[in-house]
């Protein structure tokens, strides 16, 4: 018995020298980051795209040999988080990276509908957090550890009431937006008040919402159509939209659709179909015609995944990219967790401009970017085709 | 009134999803009083078993046979019902049987409906992951105007479907022999083996039944909510159970009056009211029901059901 707890109490010793040194090497030379992003859920081509970004970044800076801060090289390494494209699990996933994993900081989530909720954890526990889909103004609204790669809603809902209103001619408009997700809500809150500030008092004819996982929207189409809208805005996730669009056809709705950077999935067109052709939706880059940068990242991208990538995978792209640069602009990596951290914030927060793939961006004392959109058209072969671009 | 009209149709496909899965409830429960928790998901595998029948059938990545639309729309119906009850069938061997055999209480066989639900969502998302299937085109759509109503020739065959099932089924329950051997086994499980009925034919004949109506509610639902996702069932499921709960659960006439009602509700407060009240509405409505008719609007207090 007695040669069993010596035996035992020398294996755990080892163990736990081994195990000392483990956590000492990696905290010399590595620098954890956390991902926490929808890879199932209501929206899980929107986690892919950024996880495969992400993956790419990571083997492009490694076999560099890594990141040079402070005349040190130091290696990445990306924990990903599934959030199931959920509010709660998204605080979870959020808080399992800071407590469990320890990462340095944080990107994403990507839909607003977590990344409002997880920026508070993010903010409340000190560690910065970047969201590189998130347009609603409440994700770093008072928070000073959360940044974002996208433009905001308050920039993207008059985009789409302008284009409407040159485009189609259109003088009423009818809304159908998803209530439960802060997102969509938050758009078409601002769109509604854009275009009634524009065309008068009555011009938002019908203003219809539904829940996350509904499919029958019949009900609400058939108010929309019989309020008979120049056109239907229809600021949802893809799934949700190529619902939408059949059945307002099946009610005999003959109309234009206008979306936002929600809609830019290749998924949209797989799910939607023709019934898409012709649409026209606000977005962060368009991946047809692009040049530069952005080109190159988009041929690597299809040479590696056999597909385009999306917005949301080249903006994942971009806060990897801030994030690096914030981390650079740390000047040193801490081996204490709270200082590194702050240090990132600071880092962060000093970044005046950024030259990303999905256009140079400028931040203002909230931390949010000040960048252009572009305005996409579906083509007949499913295409995202630029259309126009505006900037603030 | 074109609108009310438009709604009132919009009501109906609504509706006949929530009768199809709700009779399945129904018949499950008449026969054995088991809540059976896994149908919303064995719906969700019938719309899954649809989609693989139709692509195989249809062709495209040079796997299928290549047919045309309509042979595939006609080869589809037989063989989701076919696959579908065997997948019912299965359940009800691997999971309800062996505790019906040692006579387990009838909550813990509830327990085991609802883990058999998830273990079917859980096993789709884990094989065919999380992004979601396109169902492809099988009917060419035509669409009827009269005036601001418009309708799809697939509306008017779903309500068509729903009702022949239930016009099929009620048939089946009261009228033929298998039928009465179905009240029989409701009325006195004990006494019923007696008489010389194999009573697991008859509970395997009910969950075939049931399954491939749930396969055919699943292929329908799929032509005209063509995207799939694992959990597509869930919350169709637990209110069609709602709807066949205050149908009177046993009743076949009350699980197909009870779907169209929670159909007309919902649309019925979506057209009116925002899409916010929906449930709050639907349900309290129901409530009130239950209330002045705990055994629901069909049902008769403890005596023979089915």
């Amino acid at each position: 018995m007695r040669e069993f707890f010596r035996k035992s109490g020398i294996l755990s010793l080892t163990l736990l020298c081994c195990l000392t040194f483990a956590v000492t090497a990696l905290a010399e030379d590595v620098i954890k980051v956390g991902f926490n992003l929808p890879l199932t859920g209501d929206i899980p081509e929107v986690g892919e795209g950024s996880k495969k970004a992400a993956e790419m970044y990571l083997k492009d800076i490694n076999a560099k040999g890594g990141l040079e801060v402070g005349g040190k090289m130091y290696k990445l390494d990306f924990v990903f988080m599934d959030n199931e494209s959920k509010a709660e699990s998204a605080v979870n996933a959020a808080l399992k990276l800071i407590e469990q994993e320890e990462v340095v900081a944080i990107i994403g989530p990507n839909s607003s509908k977590q990344a409002v909720p997880a920026g508070g954890t993010c903010n409340d526990n000190r560690v910065p957090m970047i969201s590189p889909w998130s347009t609603n103004p409440d994700t770093t609204k008072d928070r000073p550890w959360v940044f974002r790669a996208a433009f905001l809603d308050p920039f993207q809902g008059p985009v789409v009431a302008d284009f409407a209103a040159k485009k189609f001619n259109a003088k009423t408009a009818a809304v159908l937006f998803d209530i439960s997700n802060d997102y969509s809500k938050g758009l078409a809150e601002i769109f509604k008040a854009k275009w009634e500030e524009k065309m008068g008092a009555d011009a938002v004819v019908a203003f219809e919402s539904h829940g996350t996982k509904d499919q029958d929207f019949s009900a609400q189409l058939t108010k929309i159509v019989s309020a008979r809208p120049d056109f239907i805005f229809v600021p949802d996730n893809y799934n949700q939209v190529a619902l939408i669009i059949q059945q307002a056809r099946d009610l005999g709705y003959k109309g234009h659709f206008m979306g936002s950077d929600a809609w830019g999935t290749p998924d949209l067109i797989k799910l939607c179909g023709d019934d898409c052709y012709g649409q026209y939706f606000s977005t962060h880059y368009a991946a047809a015609g692009a040049q530069g940068a952005t080109k190159v990242f988009i041929d690597r991208y299809k040479e590696m995944y056999g597909d385009v990538p999306a917005d949301y995978a080249a903006l994942t792209w971009d806060s990897i990219g801030l994030l690096v640069e914030g981390i650079r602009n740390a000047g040193e990596v801490d081996s204490n967790l709270r200082k590194m951290r702050k240090a990132v914030r600071e880092g962060l927060a000093s970044i005046k401009s950024f030259p990303g793939i999905t256009g140079s961006m400028k931040f203002d004392e909230q931390g949010d970017p000040i960048k252009c959109a572009v305005v996409v058209r579906i083509s007949d072969k499913g295409e995202f085709m630029f259309e126009e671009s505006v900037c603030p | 009134m074109d609108f009310i009209i438009q709604n009132i149709l919009n009501a109906l496909q609504w509706g006949s999803f929530y009768a199809l899965i709700a009779l399945g409830y129904t018949l499950v429960y008449g026969v054995l009083l088991l809540i059976n928790f896994a149908h919303g998901d064995i719906f969700m595998v019938g719309a899954y078993i649809a989609f693989f029948v139709a692509t195989l059938l249809l062709g495209g990545d040079g796997l299928g046979l290549g047919l045309s639309p309509a042979v595939t729309f006609a080869l589809c119906i037989p063989l989701t019902m076919v696959l579908t009850a065997g997948v019912g069938v299965t359940l009800e061997r691997v999971a309800y049987r062996p505790l019906r055999r040692k006579g387990a209480h009838r909550l813990y066989v509830v327990i085991t409906a609802l883990m058999c639900g998830l273990v079917l969502e859980y096993s789709n998302l884990t094989v065919l992951g999380a992004s979601r299937k396109k169902f492809p085109e099988l009917l060419e759509k035509t669409i009827w105007h009269f005036g601001d109503i418009s309708v799809t020739n697939l509306k008017v065959l779903v309500i068509v479907a729903a009702v022949a099932v239930f016009v099929f089924l009620n048939f089946i329950v009261t009228k033929t022999k298998i039928g009465m051997a179905m009240r029989g086994i409701s009325y006195d499980k004990f006494a019923i083996p007696l008489m010389g009925i194999p009573i697991d034919t008859i509970i395997v004949f009910t969950f075939i039944l049931g399954s491939s109506f749930a396969g055919l509610a699943g292929l329908l639902f799929a032509m005209s909510y063509p995207i799939l996702e694992p959990f597509m069932g869930m919350i169709i499921g637990w209110k069609a159970f709602i709807a066949a709960v205050v149908g009177g659960i046993g009743d076949i006439r009350g699980a197909f009056v009870g779907g169209f009602l929670l159909g007309f509700i919902e649309i019925g407060v979506v057209s009116v009211f925002p899409s916010t009240y929906r449930d709050l509405f639907a349900f309290s409505i129901l409530l009130m029901i239950l209330w002045m008719k705990p055994t629901g609007l069909f049902g008769v207090a403890k005596t023979t059901k089915i």
